[in-house]
């Protein structure tokens, strides 16, 4: 369109009837969001509700309800119209109601982004059962084999994460070696290749379990009891 | 493009297939390469993208011809553009409604289908000129040939780079997958790969229509 075409328009068109089409176009767009917006929200959380008791029950296995709790210095909270102090976990339990163990989520720095994972900690073992990954956006064919290699995820069946004498932090890090070099029981071999990306998930589990491991071990008969 | 400003497009077969093939928005007219390089390398996420792309051309273009004698011509773009808008969050809800991988798989590619060129392209050029059923039929064209597009990129990648097709082991065990192919420069690589066959394609045309000229007139 040129400059003269637009001139000679632009008198035809008052100011009113262009708000008045703004108005109506964007009255009828938030109509329209609204209710879409209000039709699959229930859809929408449902999924997100099955999505994570699926992850949980994998990295806890023998589990098969879960309850949501907030698990702080302070103790156990119930998440709700208080909120809760602490970080939200994951009790599971197995049919009869006993703990099967808790789920937790942390994250680290990856190769490209920060690899967030969920995994499942047994406080009668005090190991690591078993780790997802939830995001991740690790090189293909090499750093995002953390997600389902085989040898990889044999390191978290029975990862020991014991803590110390005083019962503040772990006894021993939880820490990434070379392939094929892992020796202890709180080692993971890393995947060759992928050095950067096992020592991301290492690293996660470490930093969370420095933390929370302890509050575990100390409130577990509170835990035990959400069951029932 | 070959219409003119108010000349109604008589509908034909052609209205359809001229957005699978002549004017294909992704092969030949080059628009929404965004998503073409960045989401293609599954079928299944090209397959998603390219039906998503689809709901938000046809919905849109479809409303803007509805209400294209309503609106001034000054505040036009911005009417597009909010109803390209809402459509597109109508898409993204409906996908995490669907299928919360898939979501996590497109990631910020569905919010970004409101920059996606064809379909304001589309909106402009063609549905803010002709009648409602013409624009309907021709936007379906163009979402059915980005889809095309798409998938063409996807299948080669996902076969090549994983050796799978829509998640199901297709190539022999012992073919090591072109891990370069899911990654961006294989998107680069296939697109210049299709490229060059339309391109050829074309060339090829030309020269048998040239070639038929000359032994009409020697005829």
């Amino acid at each position: 369109m040129s400059e003269s075409q637009v001139a000679s328009a632009a008198p035809q068109t008052p100011g009113f009837r262009m708000i008045r089409t703004l108005g109506a176009i964007a009255m009828l767009s938030g109509l329209l969001v609204v209710l879409v917006f209000q039709y699959t929200k229930p859809i929408i959380a449902e999924n997100q509700r099955i999505a994570i008791e699926k992850a949980v029950f994998k990295v806890v296995p023998g589990a098969s309800r879960r309850v949501d709790i907030m698990l702080g210095e302070s103790g156990v909270t119930v998440p709700g119209e208080n909120g809760g102090t602490g970080e939200k976990v994951y009790a599971a339990f197995d049919e009869e109601g006993g703990l099967k163990g808790v789920a937790l989520a942390s994250g680290a720095q990856g190769y490209q982004d920060v690899v967030k994972l969920l995994y499942g900690y047994d406080p009668e073992c005090s190991c690591i059962r078993g780790i997802k990954i939830l995001k991740m956006t690790e090189t293909p064919g090499l750093g995002d084999k953390i997600a389902f290699d085989p040898a990889f995820l044999m390191n978290f069946e029975a990862l020991d994460a014991s803590l110390n004498e005083t019962g503040d932090a772990l006894a021993h890090p939880i820490v990434a070696v070379k392939a094929g070099k892992k020796q202890s029981a709180w080692e993971v071999d890393a995947i060759s290749g992928a050095t950067i990306s096992s020592v991301a998930v290492a690293k996660a589990l470490d930093r969370s379990m420095q933390r929370m491991a302890p509050l575990i071990q100390r409130y577990k008969q509170e835990l035990s009891g959400m069951g029932q | 493009m070959a219409t003119l400003p108010n000349m109604q497009e008589k509908l034909s077969l052609d209205t359809f297939v001229r957005g699978l093939w002549e004017e294909n928005p992704v092969f030949v007219m080059l628009l929404g390469m965004c998503p073409v390089l960045a989401v293609t390398n599954s079928t299944m996420n090209a397959i998603a993208m390219g039906l998503a792309t689809t709901f938000v051309l046809v919905a849109s273009s479809t409303l803007i011809s509805l209400l294209r004698n309503w609106i001034p011509r000054q505040v036009r773009i911005a009417s597009y553009i909010v109803i390209i808008a809402t459509f597109v969050t109508v898409v993204d809800y409906a996908i995490q409604a669907i299928s919360l991988d898939l979501y996590n798989a497109l990631g910020a590619f569905i919010q970004l289908i409101v920059a996606n060129c064809v379909i304001l392209g589309r909106a402009e050029a063609y549905a803010s000129k002709q009648r409602l059923h013409t624009t309907l039929i021709n936007s379906l064209g163009m979402g059915a040939g980005f889809t095309v597009a798409l998938l063409s990129l996807g299948t080669v990648r996902e076969v090549l780079g994983s050796g799978t097709l829509l998640g199901i082991q297709i190539m022999p065990e012992n073919f090591e997958p072109w891990v370069v192919m899911i990654l961006p420069p294989g998107g680069f690589f296939v697109l210049g790969a299709w490229l060059l066959l339309f391109a050829w394609l074309k060339q090829r045309r030309e020269r048998r229509l040239l070639e038929q000229e000359g032994a009409s007139h020697a005829g």
